[in-house]
């Protein structure tokens, strides 16, 4: 072990290696309900040949690598489940080159979602990215990686399909480009109009390659934002509503919420409707289209939209929203999980009634919120739940609840989000054979020695 | 009316848009809209969507979490409006703060009879006056209309006894004036007066708007859209009906001030400011509470100030 830290330190330099069981302490986990496991070594490289070398090494010396961004998944992700290397990638956060008519930016695999926003809203005003509610140190690499989605979601899908190419360390250590920069200066697609290669990487949490660097298509920066709530009494009308604002194409973002408390929020579900514009009259053109999408709700009183008290506005126009956060510890006690599935929006109702019944029988606080993907192709509906840390009852309660949901949330048809380790496996048992042996064949190929992120998407 | 007051259907219970102004047109104490909200109720026509019906009563909820001043025998009541909170500073309420009640415990319930429930204020009404009584206060200054016509207006309607006397802050806020008369500067701007739905529950205190801009030395403009005649901020019809019928009364409301060349749009309700208060900035009028602008005028603020 010794060796290891000496050479990785002759690598990155002493500063930048970790070992002590302090350092490794916070390595171990995420805020989630994942058990721990610490890491042998966390180091913290500065450029791509540093990651290189430290793959190489680790392969000489077999010992797994775990990548990290800001080990913000809540999953456990990054939680290196058999020891090993947690390369720490925050320190490559550089953001190597905008191209502004092409809107598009490259960015080191650390460069985190607010570096980003501040950097464009310094230079590149008219332009913006998809940013996730996510804190603000999270990094637009894993964000990617685990197929995150953000405030441009509903118009262009998830992040990850805003990628425009990627740099990837393989498990040889060597450097593959994919997409438009594998031939060309410019990083402008990922794969069209060549075979797109990028689905060897996204979705697979570091197990099949390391991403050093990354394109990231950008989209117009509108000068002015607001927000609007329409609310229902009934769940079962939710997907209406959702066909309805999506086929305006006026909407910049749609959430949903439920919850119980506080009070302003009870019984009703909630739809977040944000619009922008260059101008009041952008903005005033497309707030009447979506009020007339809406109408036919109005006129039977099946929904309104409410009136928003300036805080209110203030908090759900902040990018990212620190509501999220502000929830993750009403229980107190710093607990907070969510099983986020991706399903069909005509499953909304399915599943907001489920999460009310998990919470009633479990007795957990709750909260079921949703982000529209697509033009309603599909939406994020996440169980949240908050519990107290120091309480292990309320802990083991959240977990058979967060168990039960991803076992719901299998049988209407929906797929898990950024798994854990065990809805991988549930994922992997459910899915079609040919597809798995595909799976195991990449995983296979890519990643020969199983260094890379174990515990992840294996298929034995 | 007759048609409702024997109980048949009226286009009056499909098409009433909540504006109050029927309480203040009739002069003989009839109340005919708390009748119309009545009948509606009987026969369950809605004027909100359900769900803004519920979250609205959902709010008003009492929690048990009202908030006391050192209570006297006079108090000021912010209901379950927090602007209050923030508005009510300086000499202005010297000789009654810090004694003030605030909470849903305190909320008068009034505002629903834009949703057609007079149930819900019947049932709460009376523990929002008991409240009161247990604090042993003598005089209530209500800082809203709605919470003022409770006790002046509503609870007699209802024969519900009030306890105590309640006093409307622009007669608080006259009074108190005329004691600093000395130190008030004239403000001499053009200003519209915003009057909210609730002043048509207690058109009584509305003479006082006239009253104490003369006191300021502001030109409070004759426009179409005032006293009577004067327009909603249009924040109900949104919740209720959507755009039109808002953007509609908004609209015409806001054109009528720039089409008197108004400088200051003053508000009474911190509801309808918060509805208009943004619209009449784009159009350069400076949106300031009433309170502010008393508070400009005996020099505690400058209207750079008061956001």
């Amino acid at each position: 072990m010794h060796d290891l830290t000496t050479s990785l330190s002759e690598i990155v330099g002493h500063r930048y290696v970790a070992t002590t069981p302090e350092e490794c302490y916070f390595y171990a986990r995420d805020p989630g309900l994942m058990p721990a496991h610490e890491p042998d070594y966390v180091v913290v490289p500065k450029t791509v040949k540093q990651v290189q070398e430290i793959v190489r090494l680790a392969v000489k010396e077999n010992v797994p690598i775990v990548p990290m961004g800001a080990g913000m998944t809540l999953t456990g992700l990054t939680i290196p489940l058999r020891g090993g290397i947690v390369i720490d990638l925050k320190r490559m956060n550089r953001i190597l080159a905008v191209n502004e008519k092409a809107r598009y930016v490259i960015v080191e695999g650390g460069t985190s979602h607010g570096v980003l926003k501040a950097f464009l809203e310094r230079h590149y005003p008219r332009l913006r990215h998809s940013i996730p509610d996510a804190p603000p140190t999270s990094t637009v690499a894993a964000n990617v990686m685990i197929h995150g989605q953000g405030r441009l979601s509903q118009q262009y899908g998830f992040n990850s399909d805003m990628v425009a190419g990627l740099e990837v360390v393989l498990a040889s250590g060597d450097i593959c480009k994919i997409g438009s920069c594998a031939l060309s200066p410019e990083w402008f697609s990922r794969g069209a109009p060549l075979p797109d290669l990028s689905g060897l990487f996204l979705g697979w949490f570091g197990a099949t390659g390391i991403i050093t660097k990354m394109a990231l298509k950008l989209y117009p920066g509108k000068k002015m934002r607001d927000v609007e709530i329409f609310v229902t009494d009934s769940e079962d009308f939710i997907p209406d509503i959702i066909y309805e604002l999506t086929h305006t194409e006026m909407v910049e973002d749609i959430n949903i919420f439920a919850q119980p408390l506080p009070m302003l929020f009870k019984d009703n579900h909630h739809v977040v409707i944000y619009l922008t514009g260059d101008t009041d009259e952008e903005l005033e053109f497309k707030r009447k289209m979506i009020f007339d999408a809406l109408e036919g709700f109005i006129q039977r009183k099946d929904g309104g939209f409410m009136s928003l008290a300036a805080g209110i506005q203030h908090t759900l126009l902040e990018m990212p929203q620190r509501s999220a956060s502000t929830f993750a510890d009403v229980t107190k006690g710093g607990g907070f999980e969510y099983s986020g599935p991706i399903i069909v929006v005509d499953k909304y109702p399915h599943c907001a009634r489920k999460l009310a019944e998990l919470a009633s029988r479990y007795d957990l606080a709750y909260n079921a919120t949703a982000r529209i993907i697509g033009r309603g192709h599909c939406m994020m509906f996440a169980f949240s739940f908050t519990f107290n840390r120091a309480d292990s009852d309320m802990m083991d309660r959240a977990r058979h609840a967060l168990s039960e949901a991803s076992e719901f949330v299998l049988s209407v048809g929906g797929v898990f989000w950024k798994p854990t380790v065990y809805e991988q496996r549930m994922i992997l048992e459910k899915m079609h054979p040919q597809t798995r042996s595909l799976m195991q064949m990449i995983k296979a190929n890519l990643d020969p020695t199983g260094i890379l992120n174990p515990g992840n998407w294996e298929i034995t | 009316m007759e048609k409702m007051v024997t109980g048949q259907d009226s286009r009056v219970l499909q098409e009433c848009v909540t504006c109050y102004a029927c309480e203040e047109y009739c002069g003989r104490g009839n109340h005919p809209f708390y009748f119309i909200t009545e009948r509606r109720q009987q026969k369950g026509i809605l004027t909100a969507p359900r769900a803004i019906t519920r979250q609205w009563i959902n709010v008003g909820e009492p929690r048990g979490r009202h908030e006391l001043g050192e209570i006297k025998k006079k108090v000021l009541s912010f209901g379950f409006m927090p602007q209050f909170l923030q508005l009510v500073q300086g000499r202005l309420f010297d000789d009654v703060m810090p004694s003030y009640v605030f909470g849903q415990e305190f909320f008068c319930n009034v505002v629903y009879l834009h949703f057609a429930n007079t149930s819900v204020i019947k049932d709460r009404l009376p523990a929002v006056i008991e409240q009161f009584r247990e604090l042993g206060v003598r005089e209530v200054v209500c800082m809203h209309d709605e919470c003022y016509a409770a006790f002046t207006s509503l609870a007699p309607a209802y024969g519900i006894r009030i306890p105590f006397k309640p006093i409307h802050y622009f007669e608080y806020l006259y009074a108190r004036l005329q004691q600093l008369r000395k130190e008030i500067t004239p403000i001499k701007v053009k200003v519209a007066y915003q009057r909210p739905c609730s002043s048509r529950l207690c058109p009584e205190s509305h003479h006082f708007v006239e009253d104490i801009m003369r006191l300021l030395g502001v030109d409070l403009i004759a426009r179409r859209y005032e006293g009577q005649n004067a327009l909603c901020c249009g924040s109900i019809f949104r919740m209720m009906y959507g755009y039109d019928l808002a953007t509609d009364v908004q609209t015409r409301n806001i054109d009528d001030m720039v089409a008197h060349g108004v400088e200051y749009c003053v508000f009474n309700c911190p509801a309808c400011q918060d509805a208009l208060g943004i619209k009449v900035a784009k159009r350069q009028i400076h949106p300031i509470h009433i309170i502010d602008l008393c508070r400009i005028a005996i020099g505690e603020k400058r209207e750079t100030e008061v956001p």
